[in-house]
């Protein structure tokens, strides 16, 4: 290992020509769901994303063999983990890319670090992996809970939605999300005038959307993701308190959420997001041919794996090996990024890639001119706002 | 019929002999935490199998005591900072204490509804593994240190550990298969067997149905605590109602009450799983099939295909 | 605003008939198992899944034929039904001469078939079902807001589990059932067609569930794992009420969703539980269920 590292530093001093004429072996895992609640959101569109990243650094032109493999963690942190341990220790993966489920992200950090590869996480929403649990090889990419809360969040409060309930899954993910937006709110001038634990997953929010109905708070906040969010969308919208004038708040929600559950019922809401396939040319460009491939438009998460992917690619090449996972991961902290969908990222001390993020609203029916034309930009939120600011201890680049 | 009450037939010292060789080259060749996995799913299917297979007791609720037992487990090496074999313990004797709880509740019912009583305790302790404080809810118990093994021998590498691992798996389903072919055992097959004979022979049925739940609960949770060690982890997986379901697969694939049957399900499984992970949701209908399959024509699975051609009880 | 102990009693109110259109599922779900179980012998733990096939056969009559949501109340219990024979036939009738736990294990695993079948297909994130027009909309009770659809679920499945339990309990047909429950080879000697009477009995059963899943289809996303964590509470549901007592299984079920309501007030973590609770406590004092005869 230690002769590797040597000589992997060698070659970072010699630049990227030796490493051409040498040519430097990449393995990449994407580890993600593909069979349960985030199959949608990441599953095999982040694997293409993947694989579009690849193409679009001309890897192959300058000297460096991408090899791409994937497989399904359930959601479930051992499983996440043993897969992890094996892709180490056996096939020799350098990187492990999306895992999404905060659970499972966390349990990967931590033999990433100990592995020495690099985790470039997109699809989980823990602050932890930069914060409680941070690593010096994490890269934590797309957005977190804290993000969220500070754009729907803040948006919502601002507009006038003072009082705020919440609906918070009754788990890790769920009651760090309304911390978050907790926090925010009241930052904001709101207070929050009641919560209630739902038992993740559930069907039936009915009973839970009475008891925010009765609490006469302006916003109801959804501190849940997935297809538990849209069920209680559904349902607020049967039980007309929507039309009653309580606004919902979802914090965790994705495009593939929005298209599941159409304009009709989604309309209206605000959502933070880091990328809306709508944006630019840039975006649009990208996304055709993501949908050209995948059948679907791509979400944030998907969206981050991709520029994520280009990123470590820079940095690999730049230190001439992917053997070394902190060596890549302090490079990546050194560098400065820019692609067609996140524009300029730089990545933070503690591993928390900054760059903006919008607040949009779902388009109304009428105004929605296609199956996927779902959001109004309503604006943006720079990074250094948007994120939480880095915490000494966790600050990589000064140990 | 075994008619054996002591010693061990010749031809079941000659396997287990083997498949100890097996087990402790095995690491050398194959990855050594994949082993470890399979090791620690066939102690718990042995475990289940004695009360399935020799106690004639569906239990669907096994999921309990292996994962309370990793979370204690789990607690007590990352928290207390007790060695492996201290945490490992204390696993096994909480897994010995709920089995105690809710066994002496249950084997008052019998078929279905001992099924169901199981099923619903193994829910609440579920529900407690996502509510109390010190289980991470979601997130379950993550980072477990490897600590040294009675505070000397490093466990940090895999070998070691994977050593340690084999001596407690190993050792559990010697003492299941000691404990099938005692006179308790017997007592046990008589029960299974006819239920009221027993009682008119004066045995009180009911005090060893009690006594077979909890040895089986005890084994699941040790095999749950030392899992917890090998993968540094405990999580709700662990305690879902779909891993009583998975041990009650390996078992039924591999054989009710045999010897052998319960390892070979676990390793298939297992195996099954890892190497097919790829391939997402199918995994899911794989197992299906292999339920159905295995209810509809492979009744006494595979070991008992086996023990059957040979005319030998595997 | 929120007070805490002295809860209004409007919003009391309002949640106890929530918890009676929850119940309406639970009653309709419960009750295929029970008639099943009665019969058969077989704890079918398919149910969920085969409950999750009717809204997904709901979905597809809408988005591949068109058929809209009256025919598919009709149609999805009917193809549930005759997929339900077909497994019936192929597999669960091999296994009537062996241990229950056999037919637990084999729908089990057929559960696992059918829900990662579809969850291949069809993605996990749901598909949308709209409400019918004719029921979109509500009312205004005075303590909630009733949308008409759900006022409708409670109306749908009282009328099926009453119409069930009448022609069970009132009928030659139903007497015929209930005489092959108790003795099969008597009444297969009677002439009566034992084999043809348990099939259709499965199939009965598979189409309730399937009745349910169309119901469920508008209020919940249309999605492959609606069913799966469903299965075990529609169980609990059965077995407190009594293993193969149809007016057991109706009522329980109500019962259980009002009980269920309840907890959601005062406790909503332990809403999901409150129903094993229940059904640990009933099995230890009256084995045989609320309803059960004594076996």
């Amino acid at each position: 290992m230690l002769r590797k590292i040597a000589f992997g530093t060698v070659l970072g001093a010699l630049g990227a020509t030796t490493a051409l004429a040498q040519g430097i072996d990449v393995k990449l895992g994407v580890l993600n769901d593909r069979s349960g609640v985030y199959a949608d959101l990441s599953g095999e569109g982040s694997v293409v994303a993947a694989r579009m990243a690849v193409e679009d650094f001309k890897a192959a032109d300058k000297g460096l063999n991408v090899e791409i493999i994937s497989a399904d963690h359930q959601n479930k942190p051992d499983i996440g983990s043993n897969i992890a341990r094996q892709w180490y220790d056996q096939d020799g993966v350098n990187a492990i890319l999306d895992v999404p489920t905060s659970s499972v992200a966390l349990a990967v950090a931590d033999i990433t670090a100990e592995k020495n590869g690099v985790l470039i996480d997109s699809g989980a929403g823990s602050t932890a992996l930069t914060r409680e649990q941070c690593r010096p090889t994490t890269i934590h990419w797309t957005y977190d809970t804290a993000a969220l809360a500070t754009g729907t969040g803040a948006a919502m409060t601002n507009a006038g939605g003072k009082k705020w309930f919440f609906l918070t899954a009754d788990y890790a993910f769920g009651h760090s999300l309304e911390e978050n937006t907790a926090a925010v709110v009241k930052e904001n001038g709101g207070e929050v005038v009641g919560q209630v634990n739902v038992p993740f997953p559930a069907q039936d929010f009915s009973s839970f959307l009475l008891q925010a109905q009765g609490s006469g708070a302006d916003v109801i906040g959804l501190a849940n993701a997935g297809g538990d969010t849209v069920n209680a969308i559904k349902q607020a919208s049967e039980f007309g308190i929507t039309q009653a004038g309580q606004k919902l708040a979802a914090l965790l929600f994705f495009v593939t959420d929005v298209h599941a559950l159409g304009a009709q019922t989604a309309q209206g809401l605000s959502l933070t997001e880091a990328f809306y396939w709508d944006q630019n040319d840039g975006t649009r460009e990208w996304s055709k041919r993501f949908f050209d491939t995948h059948g679907a438009q791509p979400t944030m998460v998907q969206a981050g794996v991709y520029s994520g992917t280009m990123a470590y690619l820079a940095a690999v090449e730049a230190v001439g090996s992917a053997e070394d996972g902190k060596a890549v991961a302090a490079k990546m902290k050194e560098m400065e990024f820019e692609d067609a969908l996140f524009g300029k990222v730089k990545v933070r001390g503690d591993g928390r890639a900054l760059h903006d993020m919008y607040l949009f609203e779902v388009k109304s029916p009428d105004q929605s001119e296609g199956e996927w034309d779902l959001y109004n930009e309503i604006s943006k939120i720079s990074g250094e706002e948007a994120f939480l600011p880095m915490l000494d201890e966790c600050d990589f680049t000064k140990m | 019929m075994v008619p054996e009450t002591t010693g061990m037939p010749k031809l079941h010292m000659a396997i287990f002999a083997i498949l100890f060789v097996f087990l402790v080259a095995l690491p050398f060749f194959v990855y050594p935490i994949f082993a470890m996995k399979v090791m620690c799913f066939a102690l718990f299917a042995a475990a289940l199998n004695l009360l399935l297979g020799f106690g004639g007791l569906l239990s669907f609720g096994h999921a309990a005591y292996f994962g309370g037992a990793s979370y204690v487990a789990a607690h007590a090496a990352k928290v207390w900072g007790l060695t492996p074999e201290l945490a490992v313990l204390c696993g096994t004797a909480a897994a010995a204490f709920l089995g105690l709880v809710i066994g002496s509740l249950a084997v008052r019912r019998q078929g279905i509804y001992f099924a169901m009583v199981t099923l619903a305790f193994a829910q609440m302790v579920y529900f407690l593994a996502l509510q109390l404080p010190f289980t991470g809810g979601e997130d379950g118990i993550q980072s477990v240190p490897r600590n040294p093994l009675f505070g000397v021998f490093s466990m940090e590498t895999n070998i070691p550990l994977y050593f340690f691992v084999l001596a407690v798996t190993f050792g559990g389903i010697l003492f299941i298969y000691r404990i099938v072919h005692s006179p308790f055992g017997q007592v046990l097959k008589a029960i299974r067997e006819n239920e009221p004979r027993a009682i008119s022979l004066g045995y009180d049925v009911n005090r060893y149905k009690l006594m077979v739940f909890v040895l089986s609960a005890t084994f699941a949770g040790l095999a749950g605590a030392t899992k917890s060690q090998v993968f540094q982890l405990a999580s709700l997986t662990d305690v879902h109602w779909s891993m009583s379901g998975e041990v009650v697969l390996m078992t039924l694939l591999g054989g009710m009450g045999t010897i052998f049957g319960p390892l070979a399900g676990a390793a298939i499984v297992v195996t099954m799983q890892n190497y097919l992970a790829t391939f997402g949701a199918w995994v899911t209908v794989i197992q299906g099939v292999i339920f159905v399959l295995g209810v509809l024509l492979f009744r006494e699975g595979l070991i008992g295909v086996l023990a059957r051609w040979f005319k030998r009880p595997l | 605003m929120f007070e805490l102990l002295g809860i209004p009693p409007q919003v009391l109110l309002g949640q106890l008939l929530l918890g009676l259109i929850n119940g309406s599922f639970y009653a309709v779900l419960s009750l295929g198992l029970a008639v099943i179980f009665g019969l058969l012998n077989i704890i079918n733990f398919a149910h969920g899944a085969l409950y999750m096939m009717g809204a997904f056969v709901a979905w597809m009559l809408l988005n591949y034929l068109g058929i809209g949501y009256w025919w598919a109340l009709i149609l999805a219990p009917l193809i549930t039904g005759a997929f339900g024979i077909l497994l019936e036939r192929t597999m669960l009738s091999r296994l009537y001469h062996l241990d229950h736990l056999y037919g637990l294990l084999l729908t089990f695993g057929l559960a696992l078939i059918i829900q990662g079948l579809f969850r291949n297909y069809y993605g996990i994130s749901g598909l949308p079902y709209r409400i019918p027009d004719l029921l979109s909309g509500g009312n205004n009770l005075g303590f909630m807001f009733l949308p008409n659809y759900r006022a409708w679920v409670v109306v749908a499945s009282a009328a099926i589990c009453f119409g069930t339990w009448f022609m069970i309990e009132k009928t030659r047909l139903g007497a015929y059932l209930r005489a092959a429950t108790e003795n099969p080879v008597l009444v297969g000697a009677f002439g009566i067609n034992v084999p043809l009477l348990i099939m259709l009995t499965y199939g009965f059963g598979v189409a309730l569930a399937g009745f349910a899943g169309v119901l469920a289809a508008p209020i919940y996303s249309v999605n492959p794992n609606m069913g799966a964590d469903l299965i075990i509470v529609v169980f609990a549901v059965v077995v407190i009420g009594g293993m193969g007592s149809i007016m057991g299984a109706i009522l329980t079920g109500y019962m259980l969703g009002l009980v269920e309501g309840l907890t959601r007030v005062f406790y909503p973590e332990g809403s999901a539980v409150v129903i094993f609770v229940i059904m640990a406590i009933v099995l230890l004092i009256k084995p045989e269920g609320l309803f059960g005869r004594a076996a």
